[in-house]
């Protein structure tokens, strides 16, 4: 297939875009792969993607129950950070954000990936000493990290009230100046491309009804597209974990599906060119390139497999963003929508080998799975190629839970619905 | 979503408190079954159908219900006080490990 560049888009321009041909096959599943990776999303494609390319493993299958990127991967408000407080989970999206940084070049597909600078606002003198702690914690490892006094707030997001009589007034903010958005779409799209040029076959309208066993080792799935043998399973499907994991019989996971809704406004003239987030609620925001105010805010806080929400939070979110931005009370909503995060039980993800033979699962993402999706690609990829954990993910184990060594950024325990 | 509470009739989700699984058994607080602990404090069973929960109508009559809530289609199939239910043998659904 060939590359995509200016000449390329030059040549087809000429032609009337007739030639270009489809970014991936759509091959018939083989009897057999050497990997097969239940789920066509961000992760599931950038594992393949990554197996192929660091591994060498090109026998590969990824299986989507619909089509390529029909779920969280699509539905996500597009925001890339790495401003996390804790070692582990600093390094490991520390490693994303490199990856994000050369993803576009390195997938010869166009990511979008656009470093406008996340800001956390801050409404308190006792929050803002927690984000100048979380900062030195980012610069410690390596991040960046900038903390903007209240004039300095004003002057990165003019839109924003820092008079002092706003209804929560803003104390300072912490800037992550490389963090940003990313088209969502695309890097499913890109990493499908990628995987496919290196042989790896895309299966879509194939869902996993059931694991196929010797023993306790898992030696293969069957789909309603027929057996599909592989000698490694790995489990990449987010908020459908529950489900498919109950296939093979394992119950009990230290995990909940929630569901997390967004919202996406009218499209407006440049508003906000920067992500913001509000710290007296929950709340981030950015506006899209076609004008569109992006936006979402917490959890309904019920488990449910619906990929749709109750009005409360609709309410609640909206009531949010008109105390931050309060020029915003006029504008109406294009739509909302919702998606199934797997909420884990630390608010951390589970990469690992395990639970059943022959068997490796990348779950517990609750809303944060898009911008860990090339490290989570990367390091799944890994784990499944060598059957041992990376260093950025070795902490990412399921068993972390029964053993005490829980990475809790919010130091909220148990309680899924509130990471 | 309507949640009928049994002490003031339905009411809107927005008067009660999601209090979490209701799949779970508390060991006895003297218990050293560490298995049992994590089992209760972590372990989920997170069904995609009727899922037992509790919930607490915060908003109204502060009473902890028992709620029998459909995950795919949010559809309530009952509702009663914790009390009573806590009062009936395991449905079956309770997790392996847990005391009774």
């Amino acid at each position: 297939m060939a590359e995509y560049s200016a000449f390329a888009l030059l040549k087809n321009a000429l032609s009337g875009n007739k030639d270009w041909k489809p970014a991936w096959r759509k091959p018939a599943p083989k009897p057999s792969y050497d990997v097969i990776i239940i789920g066509g999303g961000g992760h599931g494609l950038s594992t393949a993607y990554y197996l192929a390319k660091e591994h060498g493993i090109t026998n590969v299958a990824v299986l989507e129950k619909g089509y390529l990127g029909s779920g969280n991967v699509g539905r996500n408000t597009t925001i890339v950070r790495s401003n996390y407080l804790l070692p582990d989970s600093i390094r490991f999206y520390e490693h994303s954000m490199k990856l994000w940084e050369n993803l576009s070049h390195d997938l010869n597909y166009n990511v979008m990936f656009s470093q406008r600078g996340v800001l956390n606002l801050a409404h308190t003198p006792g929050q803002a000493d927690d984000y100048i702690r979380r900062g030195n914690a980012m610069r410690l490892a390596g991040g960046d990290a900038e903390w903007l006094n209240t004039a300095e707030v004003g002057r990165f997001v003019p839109g924003l009230d820092v008079s002092g009589s706003a209804r929560f007034p803003v104390v300072g903010g912490l800037l992550q100046p490389r963090a940003g958005t990313a088209r969502h779409d695309a890097v499913a799209w890109g990493y499908a491309r990628g995987a496919d040029r290196r042989g790896v076959d895309m299966i879509e309208n194939c869902e996993v009804i059931g694991f196929l066993r010797e023993g306790d080792r898992i030696v293969g799935v069957q789909t309603n597209r027929g057996e599909i043998r592989a000698k490694k399973v790995g489990v990449a499907v987010a908020g459908s974990t529950g489900r498919v994991m109950k296939l093979a019989g394992i119950e009990h996971l230290p995990i909940e599906s929630h569901v997390l809704q967004a919202f996406v406004s009218e499209s407006l003239k440049p508003f906000v060119d920067s992500v913001v987030t509000f710290g007296a609620g929950h709340l981030y925001m950015s506006q899209s390139d076609k004008g569109g105010l992006v936006f979402g805010g917490g959890l309904d806080e019920y488990n449910t497999y619906a990929q749709r929400g109750n009005l409360p939070l609709v309410e609640e979110v909206m009531s949010e963003i008109c105390a931050m931005f309060p020029a915003l009370s006029r504008v109406r909503l294009l739509r909302s929508w919702g998606g199934v995060m797997d909420m884990s039980m630390d608010g951390s993800p589970i990469i690992t080998k395990g639970p059943l033979p022959g068997m490796y699962l990348n779950s517990g993402w609750c809303y944060g799975g898009f911008k860990a999706t090339p490290a989570s690609g990367w390091a799944f990829a890994w784990t499944i190629a060598k059957d041992e954990p990376h260093a950025i993910n070795a902490a990412y184990t399921l068993d972390r839970f029964s053993r005490g060594i829980l990475i809790d950024e919010k130091g909220q325990g148990a309680t899924p619905r509130l990471h | 979503m309507i949640i009928n509470c049994p002490y003031c009739g339905p009411r809107d989700l927005v008067e009660f408190t999601y209090q979490g699984d209701g799949n779970r058994t508390r060991p006895q607080p003297a218990s050293q079954d560490y298995p049992a602990w994590n089992a209760y404090i972590y372990d989920r069973l997170n069904p995609a159908g009727d899922h037992n929960e509790i919930w607490q109508h915060s908003g109204g009559c502060r009473s902890h219900l028992a709620v029998v809530r459909n995950t795919l289609t949010h559809e309530i199939k009952s509702v009663e006080f914790v009390r009573d239910h806590g009062h009936r043998k395991s449905d079956g659904h309770r997790k392996t490990g847990a005391a009774s």
